[in-house]
């Protein structure tokens, strides 16, 4: 094969590549745009792509109308409370399976997996009215423990296989010296389980940020997250596609720099290791 | 190997979870189960008592049912074909070599990190919108009538919108399918003189046959089951109705308990059948 022919190839690639990457990412680039735009530009025929106004006026008015911040604290909360929860019952467990298996490690790992595909829907009322009785509805905190143990099959299961990663002989070293088993997770496992854990994490908090099935069904004025502020401009007033892509663009910002670094992990996470 | 003292504090160091889990299946599965066998209307006499498998007769033979399978088959298999075929066209488009690789797969994965309300409303308003929507404009530059998307085709529009979402997901795992394929295989048939298409029928797709299945039997799993998309574009109107939100429909807006918890159950048994063939994918790579 000669040499011009691989770089035409490229370059034929490398067009049709982009141009498909940037048709799939249209519509997040479409919503940036228009969130530094005036009200007129934004449904302006024709449409202006570059060439308007530069205003972030939109930005200040979201978060004086509607308390942005708010909403924005309670994402934080939900998202990153569940996932630490999730995080803290999940280490033990995926150890735990990964270091000392048994006969059945296998068969509970597929079952916790399994409670991950039961519909949401199939229990609504009942999560719904252990809610009310308990005082938990449109609270921060019965959405921290619902995402918590929603997302925990995908928890558990992340950290197995990152765990399962970490030759076993360095434990049995350990173990030899006189390790006990405090020593041995304090010193030895968990520095090198770390990267898995962050991944783990980083994945999680992105899972959590994005649930909109209890979120959207537990919460009303005070708890609701970013996905239920949101659904709130499903029914507007007026002239609102600048403000509503502005709250877009600073309810995705995050999640989309965080959704960059956790790539690979997405594959590991949401496929349970049939893939590799 | 493990000693009996490092095997029960495995035991003990697992409980939590084990016990969290079972109690989020248990409880709620049990409130359901029981619901479905009551007439239970929160809102006009609460508990009336035990009716046997009304519930169940009820919820299949309402004039709602039968669509809302319909619309979730069309909604679920629509997606599935949509994201299954471009996603094992841009996966392979993405494994070809070309400059700024990493730029393009962040480009392609994007919306996958959008959450479902953001890219729902975008969609509806800023381009599926038949006034001031992008579509309309587009449709109107060549003198076209501009498309009532959400109304006039709610269905398809549906299907766009969660195809969006799901594409960036398909193409990423059949993406990391694609690059675990051997090279050499690939070498050795392109010296043999086999043709492009008949390396695609011959290697490609046979090699990406589990990662494929994956990706249908996980999407299924999700699509099953999309809500949001659904309640902040058309609230289940103009024939968008699916199972979810027809069981969502009954419990949270009717608030007929009994017959919305016989959907549930419904619902339930579907979701499982999908998840056991997962399972047995997932099960056999554990092995491995």
């Amino acid at each position: 094969m000669s040499r011009s022919v691989t770089t035409q190839r490229k370059i034929i690639n490398t067009t049709a590549a982009w141009a498909v990457g940037l048709l799939i990412f249209f519509p997040i680039l479409w919503t940036i745009l228009t969130s530094f735009k005036t009200e007129a530009q934004a449904i302006s025929d024709p449409p202006v792509f570059l060439f308007f106004d530069w205003t972030l006026e939109n930005y200040t008015e979201v978060q004086e109308r509607s308390d942005y911040m708010r909403f924005l604290w309670n994402s934080v909360i939900i998202a990153g409370g569940s996932t630490l929860l999730g995080i803290i019952v999940a280490i033990p467990a995926a150890w735990s399976m990964a270091f000392v298996p048994s006969k059945r490690t296998k068969d509970i790992l597929l079952w916790m997996l399994s409670t991950k595909m039961l519909p949401a829907v199939g229990v609504l009322y009942p999560i719904y009215l252990i809610f009310i009785n308990m005082g938990l509805l449109d609270s921060k905190i019965g959405l921290v423990v619902v995402l918590m143990l929603t997302n925990l099959p995908i928890i558990v299961w992340m950290l197995y296989t990152y765990f399962r990663e970490i030759p076993g002989e360095i434990l049995e070293a350990a173990r030899m010296d006189g390790a006990s088993l405090k020593e041995e997770i304090l010193y030895i496992l968990t520095p090198m389980a770390i990267p898995g854990i962050a991944s783990t994490v980083l994945l999680n908090i992105i899972l959590a940020w994005n649930e909109a099935f209890w979120t959207l069904n537990l919460t009303a004025a005070n708890a609701a997250p970013l996905t239920a502020f949101i659904a709130s401009y499903s029914s507007p007033e007026g002239l609102f596609y600048a403000k509503l892509s502005a709250a877009s663009t600073m309810a995705i910002a995050p999640i989309l720099i965080l959704g960059w670094f956790s790539q690979k992990q997405l594959v590991r996470g949401l496929t349970f290791g049939a893939v590799k | 190997m493990a000693t009996q003292h490092s095997r029960s504090a495995a035991r003990l160091m697992m409980a939590p979870a084990v016990v969290l889990l079972l109690g989020w299946m248990l409880i709620p599965l049990t409130m359901t189960l029981l619901f479905s066998f009551k007439k239970y209307l929160p809102l006009r006499g609460g508990d009336l008592g035990w009716v046997g498998f009304d519930n169940y007769v009820r919820f299949v033979t309402s004039s709602a049912f039968w669509p809302s399978v319909l619309t979730t088959l069309i909604i679920v298999s629509g997606v599935l074909i949509i994201t299954v075929v471009f996603g094992i066209l841009l996966a392979i488009l993405l494994d070809q070599p070309m400059w700024g690789q990493g730029i393009v797969r962040i480009l392609v994965i994007a919306p996958f990190f959008v959450m479902p309300t953001v890219s729902a409303l975008v969609w509806k308003n800023m381009f599926m919108d038949p006034v001031n929507g992008l579509l309309a404009h587009l449709w109107g530059a060549f003198g076209a009538q501009p498309v009532e998307w959400l109304s006039q085709a709610s269905v398809p529009s549906i299907v766009m919108i969660v195809s969006w979402q799901w594409l960036p997901f398909a193409t990423l795992i059949l993406l990391t399918a694609i690059q675990s394929l051997d090279s050499e295989q690939m070498e050795a048939a392109e010296m043999d003189g086999a043709p492009i298409l008949s390396r695609f029928w011959y290697i490609v797709l046979p090699h990406l046959g589990r990662a494929t299945t994956v990706v249908i039997l996980i999407q299924t799993i999700f699509l099953l089951s999309i809500f949001a998309e659904i309640f902040v574009t058309t609230q289940g109107s103009f024939g968008t109705r699916t199972l979810t939100y027809l069981i969502y429909q009954r419990v949270l807006e009717s608030q007929n308990i009994g017959l919305g918890s016989a959907g549930g159950v419904y619902a339930i048994i579907l979701a499982n059948i999908v998840a056991i063939f997962l399972m047995r994918i997932v099960g056999k790579n554990l092995d491995g």
